[in-house]
């Protein structure tokens, strides 16, 4: 045994890594994908799994043939945003082929154009959503009716998310609280479970993965910001109890603005971001063009990162 | 310098779009169709090459502090010229380019031409810069388009090339427009160091 | 290389007048070939568009109505057979949208041509072949005058573009607001 065995600090780390982390988010995804397979059947997971395939696939086919480096496939990264890019996409057949090109943008455009992991400036699953979102307008808004549990088949009837028939007028009839919360609305794939996203969430606060800041900062501002709007106008602005369990608010705070990458590295940096997301959010759900302002206000917050580090620095050790 | 190199400097060399990175508000906005791209770099072309002899043969008779006023005012000239004309025979060009078509007065190419090369050469050399350096514009410019036109619509030159596919609408979309300009611009600077690399 | 001219104040002054001077001869030239082209163009664009939208007419006579362009059509024996006209606002997507409605004697709508457009490609820009005839949100053939069009995610009974409803409803809004128009012009 080497007991003298001299390196450069730092002498004390923890167990962590990449590759770790990683995977502990796939398993924390994995209940928000099992509500998504029970409600909206075979096609939600034949959409993740040809995601997660063709994420992995053209990661590993840009660092083998275009970058010619030793690939990182295995450290689970591209899995997370494939499963994420999944979950934000309808679960539809169309979606089959649609949500391939939207792993290539994801990987070859947001993560590997940029350097790869740790170097990408945006959210890789939000930005290939947004690319969908504006490419396949039609597609990307058709919504599969939600019928009972475990439906088999391809062609399912379309039907409208609560955000969705919000804009158009007025909220479809009978969703309750207990049918946002449990997941049973329409919408994308992995985003209709509130609950299934919680205990995801738990999973990762307990593994220390994330921490509470960005989420409580993100839905808090989304509750407080659309409850004084409810209050100032009940008939025209949703409720903030539904406006939190709706849309892909639970999923974009919990999963996606808490990326390591892509957001502050200061407690208060990521408080502010997390502010930054819901304020934004309820903007452009109320009076934006489109119903869902998640993963734009995520993508935008994004951008402001590297202002929020600067402003708000880590405390260094010891200091 | 002789007529070869003022050639090559213009396809490819000294490239305004892929190299000097010059130009792009056209370049970006009228890039929607194959079409659209090659009639804009024609038509650059076109002022180009006409200002490009008048200022070399003016150059001169020009003082040097006036430079900016009378180059602009040529300029300015020979686009108005090409507007009327595209009013004229061409309107419906002329619709889907609309402002653009004003806007190459304010093209940094034409008046960097004139300034770098047309106004310190012959006339005959100016022509052939002018030319080229409008010609390397407009094979950019419909690269660019074809592409863009492909992934958008599934059309190559307005004919439908993947039947029934709608395209990524992004494409064709402003997005789009520096999306493909930045990937095609990686992959032609790719292909000019593994040249260099290689001679 | 000759002598390059200095810069003192005359040679300033006449070098400038001079292209000036020379530009706009060549340009005042150029525009009085190309107005008489330019025009016709122009006048082409607009009766296409009518003959587009009309019935086969013999004679057409243009009046201003509730501040809009009608083009009101008449047969060889000066019947009316219909008017269209030119009618548009500001509630697209993509801001102003401007039509050519054709109507019949009756009051029929008997086709649209879009005038002017900034709608999304492959979303409000559909609206040229949608509610045509053979489009699935047809108007062709409605009136208008009877109740207004109305897409039917507001009750009404028209097909909206999918994904479009925002154009959709500025498209019928015009074409409700050209109907007013057509039951005041003078026949």
């Amino acid at each position: 045994m080497n007991l003298l065995n001299i390196s450069g600090s730092p002498h004390v780390h923890s167990d962590e890594s990449t590759k770790k982390i990683m995977w502990r988010v796939n398993m924390a995804l994995v209940p928000a994908l099992l509500v998504a397979i029970a409600y909206f059947g075979i096609n939600a997971l034949l959409v993740s799994i040809i995601s997660v395939a063709a994420c992995v696939l053209f990661q590993w086919l840009i660092e083998k043939f275009i970058l010619k480096v030793p690939t990182t496939v295995s450290d689970g990264s591209a899995v997370v945003t494939g499963l994420l890019l999944a979950f934000n996409v309808p679960a539809t057949v169309d979606m089959m082929w649609i949500v391939v090109i939207g792993a290539l943008v994801a990987i070859g455009v947001a993560k590997m154009a940029f350097g790869g992991l740790g170097k990408n400036p945006f959210n890789p699953a939000i930005v290939g959503r947004i690319f969908l979102l504006i490419s396949f307008p039609v597609q990307m808004t058709t919504w599969p009716q939600v019928g009972g549990l475990f439906p088999m088949d391809f062609d399912v009837a379309t039907g409208a998310t609560p955000l969705g028939a919000f804009k158009e007028g007025a909220l479809p009839e009978g969703v309750t609280f207990m049918d946002a919360f449990l997941g049973h609305v329409g919408g994308s794939l992995g985003e209709v479970s509130a609950i299934a996203i919680l205990i995801g969430a738990c999973y990762l606060l307990w593994k220390k993965i994330i921490t509470w800041h960005i989420p409580v900062a993100f839905i808090g501002t989304a509750f407080v910001f659309s409850g004084i709007l409810w209050l100032v106008d009940s008939t025209a602005y949703m409720d903030p109890l539904m406006t939190i369990l709706t849309g892909g608010i639970m999923l974009g705070a919990c999963f996606m603005a808490t990326d390591m990458v892509t957001t502050p590295m200061a407690k208060s940096g990521q408080l502010i971001f997390g502010f930054g997301c819901g304020l934004l959010t309820i903007i452009i759900r109320n009076w934006g063009a489109y119903p869902e302002g998640v993963s734009f206000a995520i993508l935008l917050m994004n951008c402001v990162t590297p202002l929020i580090n600067r402003w708000c620095k880590p405390q260094r050790f010891a200091n | 310098m002789n007529a070869k190199d003022i050639i090559k400097n213009g396809l490819i060399k000294e490239n305004p779009t892929w190299v000097l990175i010059l130009g792009m508000c056209p370049t970006l906005a009228t890039t929607t169709s194959a079409i659209n791209g090659l009639s804009m770099g024609l038509a650059t072309t076109f002022v180009l090459l006409m200002s490009n002899i008048v200022i070399s043969l003016l150059k001169s008779v020009i003082p040097d502090k006036v430079r900016i006023p009378a180059f602009i005012v040529i300029i300015a000239s020979f686009v108005t010229v090409v507007e009327m004309v595209m009013k004229a025979y061409l309107p419906a060009l002329y619709d889907s380019l609309g402002l653009f078509i004003s806007l190459i007065v304010v093209n940094c190419i034409v008046l960097g031409r004139a300034e770098a090369f047309a106004s310190k050469n012959g006339v005959g050399h100016s022509a052939l810069d002018g030319l080229f350096m409008g010609l390397g514009f407009t094979w950019a410019l419909t690269l660019l388009g074809i592409v863009r036109e492909l992934l958008g619509t599934g059309c190559f030159f307005g004919h439908s090339i993947i039947g029934g596919a709608d395209g990524m609408l992004m494409m064709i979309l402003p997005p789009g427009g520096f999306l493909a300009l930045g990937f095609l611009m990686a992959w032609i600077n790719h292909l000019r160091r593994r040249k260099v690399k290689n001679s | 290389m000759a002598k390059k001219a200095k810069s003192t104040l005359i040679n300033m002054l006449l070098s400038l007048t001079a292209i000036a001077l020379v530009a706009a001869a060549i340009l005042a030239a150029l525009n009085s070939v190309t107005q008489e082209p330019i025009a016709a163009a122009q006048k082409a664009k607009v009766e296409n568009a009518i003959s587009a939208v009309l019935p086969a007419f013999a004679k057409l006579d243009d009046q201003e109505v509730d501040g809009k362009t009608c083009h009101v059509a008449y047969d060889e024996q000066g019947n009316m057979v219909g008017a269209a006209i030119e009618a548009g606002n500001d509630k697209g997507f993509g801001g102003h949208l401007q039509l050519m409605v054709g109507f019949d004697a009756d009051g029929l709508v008997t086709g649209y041509q879009i005038l002017e457009t900034h709608e999304t490609p492959g979303l409000g820009a559909k609206a040229d072949a949608w509610f045509q005839k053979d489009g699935k949100g047809s108007v062709i053939g409605s009136k208008p005058a009877d109740g207004d069009l109305v897409v039917k995610k507001d009750g009404g009974s028209v097909d909206a573009i999918t994904g479009s409803t925002i154009t959709s409803r500025a498209f019928l809004s015009i074409v409700n607001d050209a109907a007013k128009t057509f039951s005041n012009i003078t026949r």
